[in-house]
């Protein structure tokens, strides 16, 4: 089969990082916050082009959430940057109330998403975010899959008005969308079309799944790798389109099975059209210290989790 | 405006607040019957704002953030008194499909409102946020909230203190209604704020007292405030307030801060207000 043409290697940070200097240039009410990590959000860049935009709030963060809200109604388009344990279950309470009830343009970006923060364990490894930050009314949740779409999801976003939670995070992963592909919210990639499962994933996932759909397809089967970037306002058409033809699907993600985005899929598939599914994610229990690859096996959210996770739920179809 | 005006319209004030709250039999009259003098005398007298063109942004207006937003009654009432909105909406707070939420939202877009509030302890940080705004828009305007000495138990608080001060946000002005009580009882017994006024000085602000119901007091702290902006502190003012004022049975008790009075304690707090401008 032909192969994703990969591009070279990044962190998805590291988009984040160039994609918020490069929206800071085009657009001038575009202000950065951080709470002490400006280098672990490669932040660097817009503070150093930009001085007078960006705000050191120190380790404060339900401080930045609240400001973040506030300078949008002078017409500010706030990104906020810390790691995404402190983007979401820290301050929950001011993102629901200043910033999702409140309908404000704020956009909370957060890094180091998941188990590949790696070494620091389970106090920094969130698993509960895209759960908790979608079942806010009015968030929009955004999940890039590597370092180009990362950066491109931070430039448009700025042009998307009202709240948004973007997550990415710390590994070095394989560039594998083309460099200057304009971002859509809300639109799925189809990366591989296939016939036999469809497998929907986000962020690190995306590249283990398509990993998977090579060695899938070694054996015969023809899998086709959906990205679904957003997960909220959820891509059901794309999904659906999917699913009619290959009549089975396999969630993955690096996140709790509950609350993430298996469940959206889910909620689609009972209402919509009932095909057996498979989760590839983390089932209910913290992590721990360990390099991001080690983590990723030993958490069942690799490569091989998500081959296994097809061949089963073919079998099911059946 | 004259002070005599603007206690005849903090009485009718008063006069709303008893009355919305025992219209849905809740709601919090206490600290809104504290307030009543300073937020009169804020809206009428000081804060320059155009009512009739409302607009979010409110660029070239001073904002005002209610933080300790279950005092609703009471900036509803100064909201609609001074034109954000029609009087009769009143009779709909608290009420299914009203513009006039239990506590402040901006979801039903009601005139005025441009925060949520009712989680206690935020309202500081967005009035850091949207004075910060105000100097990258270099719009020579004030940012002006309200607090309540319970909500200074809230951590936010602090972080938001420390940072203002830090940054010199010198263009926000931010009032604590120091009435010493909270819902479980007196300040000092629940958690005692301890020094107040030295808290914040070593925090780095201006601190300011003041009495809140003598209105000419108001105005001129205010007005003292006005000219300590733009010099790199931010200015807190400490408003000894008396929960429940202007109605006998509600003062000196914690009883009244969430709990409204029935028909028969509305006619005992309604002869004790005088109708200055007409019930909506």
């Amino acid at each position: 089969m032909k192969k994703i043409e990969v591009l070279g290697n990044k962190d998805t940070r590291s988009g984040f990082g160039e994609g918020l200097h490069e929206v800071g240039k085009s657009n001038e009410e575009v202000v950065a916050l951080c709470a002490d990590l400006i280098g672990s959000l490669k932040m660097d860049a817009f503070k150093e082009a930009f001085p007078n935009r960006f705000f050191q709030v120190g380790i404060a963060e339900a401080n930045m959430i609240g400001i973040a809200a506030g300078m949008t109604i002078g017409g500010k388009i706030p990104y906020t940057g810390t790691f995404a344990n402190f983007s979401t279950g820290r301050v929950y309470d001011q993102i629901r109330q200043s910033v999702a009830y409140s309908n404000k343009n704020v956009k909370i970006c957060a890094s180091h998403a998941g188990i590949t923060l790696g070494e620091d364990g389970a106090t920094h490894q969130i698993l509960e975010d895209i759960g908790m930050m979608k079942m806010l009314p009015n968030m929009t949740v955004v999940v890039p899959c590597d370092f180009n779409q990362t950066k491109q999801a931070t430039i448009a976003i700025a042009d998307y008005q009202g709240p948004i939670y973007l997550r990415f995070g710390r590994p070095v992963m394989p560039i594998f969308t083309p460099e200057n592909q304009k971002f859509q919210i809300g639109k799925a990639d189809i990366l591989i079309e296939g016939t036999d499962v469809t497998i929907v994933a986000c962020g690190h996932l995306v590249w283990k799944s398509i990993e998977a759909a090579y060695i899938l397809f070694e054996k015969g089967i023809r899998a086709e790798v959906i990205n679904m970037h957003t997960i909220k306002p959820f891509d059901e058409k794309t999904l659906l389109q999917s699913i009619q033809k290959t009549k089975c699907v396999v969630s993955a993600e690096e996140h709790m099975i509950n609350g993430g985005l298996g469940d959206s899929i889910a909620q689609v598939l009972t209402q919509k059209l009932l095909v057996p599914q498979e989760y590839v994610g983390v089932n209910d229990r913290f992590g721990e210290s360990g390099t991001p690859m080690e983590l990723m096996t030993k958490f069942g959210i690799d490569t091989s989790n998500v081959v296994d996770a097809c061949l089963k739920v073919i079998q099911r179809k059946a | 405006m004259e002070i005599q005006e603007i206690e005849n319209i903090a009485s009718q004030v008063r006069r709303d607040i008893v009355r919305m709250v025992a219209n849905v039999s809740s709601g919090h009259p206490g600290g809104s019957l504290g307030c009543a003098d300073f937020l009169c005398t804020l809206y009428f007298h000081l804060l320059q704002l155009d009512p009739s063109h409302f607009s979010m942004d409110g660029k070239g207006e001073d904002l005002f953030f209610l933080s300790n937003g279950h005092i609703t009654p009471v900036f509803y009432s100064v909201l609609a008194r001074r034109g954000y909105f029609p009087v009769n909406e009143l009779d709909t707070f608290r009420r299914l499909g009203s513009r006039l939420q239990g506590h402040p939202s901006t979801d039903k877009k009601l005139p005025g409102v441009r925060m949520a509030s009712g989680s206690l302890g935020q309202g500081l940080s967005v009035a850091i946020g949207a004075a910060t705004a105000k100097k990258l828009n270099k719009d020579k305007s004030l940012v002006y909230t309200l607090h309540g000495d319970g909500e200074l138990q809230e951590g936010q608080i602090w972080e938001a203190a420390m940072y203002a001060a830090a940054k010199k946000v010198d263009n926000l002005i931010a009032t604590i209604d120091y009435n010493g009580k909270q819902i479980d009882g007196n300040v000092e017994d629940v958690l005692s704020l301890g020094s107040l006024a030295q808290k914040w000085i070593a925090f780095g602000w201006e601190v300011l007292e003041m009495d809140g119901h003598n209105v000419k007091e108001i105005i001129q702290t205010l007005e003292k405030a006005k000219t300590m902006t733009g010099k790199g502190k931010p200015i807190c003012i400490i408003m000894k307030t008396e929960m429940g004022k202007g109605i006998d049975y509600m003062m000196g008790t914690h009883k009244w801060h969430g709990s409204a009075p029935n028909q028969e304690q509305l006619k005992i707090a309604l002869d004790q207000l005088k109708e200055t401008l007409g019930d909506y």
